[in-house]
């Protein structure tokens, strides 16, 4: 076959609008470029603005991790102004962050991910019909449960936070909404409830038993156990269709750390895994590339704190409105496997020994990080304390910087901020998704999601390649996000 | 069956994630009740490229019908009115000509959220990306499509209007359509549908004892009254976000914030910080809808000087601190 080029959109199922351009040679992708084809211009949007209002604009870059944006903000404006929440808005904003990104996950593995293994291609593989009859996008019965489920776990934001998506509660010192005795039992029992519908759909186990899943082997071992649950099936789809060697990341993972105590140590730490080993991030080696963005590259690459945002569609070398973010000049992958193994989870750090950070593994980590955040908020909501305080007083000076960092479900987050004169003068965002679907550096790496995509088969007469689909969809990206 | 069309424009998607809370133990069973069938959502269907195409180029040939057009996220115009900064994906195309082309063949056109109504958030402060709404360029008539624009149904771009929408209000307007019984009279003048325009989000709300005593919250998490401090427009705001609530128990100032009035045109832009409320001296500038200034001025003052103990001194506290008296006599 000789070399062919094609253009891959509108991309659907993932959060926005996204083009992948590839060069194909002898049925396999030979090169890929990804495009983000919308340009939105958050960050000079902020430009002039009473500080605290980006704690209602930037909910509003994106309607799936609205909440993972406005804790960014809270924790930039908390560190200009040096202030840190009571025990109780710690553990509210961790619930709130937790339960959208529970539901991020479920969203995902169920209505993003799955539908893809009931297209015709499929047809005639042991397991298509159980599949179809489960994913399929319209009317799947566990895409139906899912949703239902979904629906009535949100409910766990009308009481922590008014309502999702775009929620104001979350502030530099804590929460707006002090939860009452009574709440937080009732809040218990919805959790609960929702803890076994995990365990009766999705893992067909107690969570503790997955939790406890070491290795590969012991995976397998259980998968082949029992036939209850979607995790199973998601083991044995993975094994027929080689997700386990699909869509290879650069093999840097990054993660800024999340759900801190009341000491500001996280449940799950941050770090940066390489080859099996986790050091700690150096953040002020973070710079944005716009040599490949429709936006002004002056200067070269610049630390988002002395970030540039100026569009220029004329621009000749360009093909994305993304900027390329780098750490230390390397490319790196974010998202579940990379907090899981930051956070050394024996059995994603296993699978990312084994086979590398693929498609299979990223789909497992997920749904391991789903596994692991319901027990934590059990445990949270435990911990808090009715009638104490759940916000901290904001003295906010006129001038002052500061960096908020969080984990998005989708992965590392950033917002730097400087204020003068009590306005904003500055605010830079590096959303998880500019990370992993970055376009080429000035040097010509390509990011994380171009390297992935080389090598993914292609079948003789496909437009819209599958295994394509899977690779792009496995890294959960949110395009409205990166095109802040 | 009422073909439904959806497309994302420049805007964040919310109002589809949003949607997905409909109250409802069946969201597909939902949308069949309704007599809905959706053409193509971008997260709800498994078509993707080259099948999404096909799709629209049938929908433009008007071999398949488009009972309903419904766009999220605004229209961005720039640079320069190009539409360069939003070509739908695949197709090099800017978003704004597939938009206005599948307007004229749609029966219905529907603007979901604020920013497709009006350009919303993405259109604040300097809307260096040109953003409007299908039909209105801010609060003025005429956006991607003019003031004179009607659907073949007749009506004007219906303007379901939200920061996010409620998924009530979109499931209810599909409704309509799809029943027939949505006529030009059940909109409201900015074109959103009655059933939700003609409430007031004050209306519910759970602070309205503090409101009629104007025991005001001072700071966040206060539970008093948010309009006179915190920049709350509930009691101008268009919307029953207190009677019909969102997530289960929830809404905006049961969340302990203040209504930022999102489903109007132009909240995006208030003139003033959004946690502060705007006065003139020491009145707020946002009166109550219907309200004249000087009733508003003279209630204000006597049911200040009137406010029991109880309310005042709840209304500074995140939790109940003094609770209703009981009484030893039976209730008269």
């Amino acid at each position: 076959m000789s070399s062919t080029r094609l253009i891959v959109g509108p991309f659907n199922r993932v959060e926005g609008d996204l083009e992948v351009r590839l060069d194909l040679a002898n049925g396999r992708v030979r090169s890929a470029q990804v495009v983000s084809p919308m340009y939105r211009g958050f960050e000079p949007m902020l430009v002039g603005r009473d500080p605290l209002d980006a704690l209602v604009i930037v909910p509003r870059i994106c309607g799936i991790c609205s909440v993972s944006q406005s804790l960014a903000a809270a924790r930039a404006l908390a560190d200009a102004a040096g202030v840190q929440p009571p025990p109780n808005g710690t553990l509210a904003l961790n619930l709130l962050a937790a339960t959208e990104n529970v539901a991020d996950h479920l969203t995902h593995f169920y209505l993003f991910f799955m539908p893809d293994f009931t297209r015709p291609v499929y047809a005639g593989r042991a397991w298509f019909d159980d599949a179809a009859r489960r994913y399929a996008s319209d009317g799947g019965e566990q895409l139906r449960a899912m949703l239902a489920a979904r629906a009535r776990w949100f409910e766990l934001m009308g009481l922590l936070g008014g309502r999702w998506p775009h929620t104001h509660s979350l502030l530099p010192g804590g929460s707006s909404r002090a939860i009452e005795a009574a709440e937080r039992l009732r809040l218990l029992a919805r959790v609960r409830e929702f803890r076994a519908w995990l365990e009766r759909q999705l893992y067909g186990a107690p969570l503790e038993t997955v939790l406890a899943l070491r290795d590969e082997v012991q995976l397998q071992a259980w998968a082949a156990s029992g036939s209850a649950g979607d995790l199973r099936r998601f083991v044995t789809i993975a094994a027929d269709c080689g997700l386990a060697t699909l869509g290879r990341g650069p093999g840097r993972c990054l993660s800024y750390g999340a759900f801190p105590d009341a000491l500001g140590t996280p449940a799950l730490a941050p770090g940066l895994w390489h080859a099996g080993r986790v050091t700690p991030p150096e953040l002020d080696t973070i710079t944005e590339d716009a040599t490949h963005a429709w936006l002004a590259d002056a200067g070269g690459p610049r630390h988002p704190r002395d970030g540039l945002t100026r569009p220029d569609a004329a621009k000749h070398e360009a093909y994305t409105w993304n900027k390329a973010p780098r750490l230390a000049g390397q490319v790196v992958e974010t998202g579940a496997v990379a907090r899981q193994l930051c956070a050394g989870q024996p059995l994603v750090a296993d699978l990312a020994q084994r086979h590398g950070v693929t498609v299979y593994t990223r789909v497992i980590a997920r749904l391991v990080e789903l596994a692991r955040l319901v027990p934590l908020m059990e445990g949270w909501l435990q911990a808090l304390a009715p009638r104490e305080p759940f916000a901290a007083p904001l003295n906010l000076p006129p001038d002052a910087e500061g960096v908020g960092l969080n984990e998005a479900a989708r992965g590392a987050l950033g917002h730097w901020l400087r204020m003068e004169g009590g306005r904003i003068a500055q605010y830079q965002i590096v959303a998880p998704t500019s990370w992993n679907f970055s376009p080429r550096d000035a040097a010509g790496t390509p990011g994380p999601l171009e390297q992935a995509l080389v090598d993914a088969p292609v079948q003789p007469g496909e437009a819209t390649p599958v295994a394509v689909q899977h690779i792009v969809r496995s890294f959960d990206p949110c395009m409205v996000c990166t095109v802040h | 069956m009422l073909n439904v069309l959806w497309l994302q424009s420049g805007g964040c998607g919310g109002c589809s994630m949003s949607l997905l809370c409909a109250d409802t133990a069946d969201f597909d069973g939902l949308l069949a009740a309704s007599g809905v069938r959706m053409l193509w959502h971008p997260s709800l269907s498994l078509a993707s490229g080259d099948q999404v195409l096909a799709l629209l180029d049938d929908c433009m040939a008007e071999r398949v019908v488009v009972d309903v057009l419904c766009v999220e996220g605004a229209i961005l115009r720039g640079p320069q009115g190009t539409g360069r900064f939003h070509l739908m994906a695949g197709t090099g195309r800017p978003m704004m000509e597939w938009v206005r082309d599948l307007a004229c063949v749609a029966r219905h056109v529907v603007a979901v959220g604020s920013c497709a109504a009006w350009g919303g958030v993405s259109a604040t402060g300097a809307n260096a990306t040109e953003a409007c709404g299908l039909q209105y360029d801010n609060s003025q008539p005429g956006g991607l499509l003019s003031a004179a624009f009607r659907s073949r149904s007749g009506l004007p771009v219906i303007n379901v209007a939200g920061c996010p929408t409620h998924p009530g209000w979109v499931m209810d307007t599909l409704m309509a359509l799809s029943s027939g019984t949505l006529k030009a009279d059940d909109l409201d003048p900015l074109g959103r549908p009655r059933f939700y325009a003609d409430q007031l989000v004050h209306h519910g709300c759970t602070r309205n004892e503090y409101y009629e005593f104007k025991a005001s919250a001072e700071k966040p998490s206060d539970l008093g009254c948010m309009m006179e401090h915190m920049g709350c427009k509930g009691t101008q705001a268009h919307a029953d976000c207190n009677t019909r609530l969102w997530n289960g128990e929830g809404s905006c100032t049961r969340g302990g914030y203040a209504c930022i009035s999102c489903t109007e045109p132009g909240f995006q832009d208030p003139g003033h910080a959004y946690h502060r409320t705007p006065k003139l001296a020491g009145i707020p500038i946002g009166l109550p809808t219907d309200m004249p200034k000087a009733w508003f001025v003279a209630l204000a003052s006597l049911s200040k000087s009137a406010t029991p103990r109880r309310v005042k001194q709840n209304s500074t506290a995140d939790h109940l601190v003094v609770p209703p008296a009981v009484k030893s006599t039976r209730l008269k």
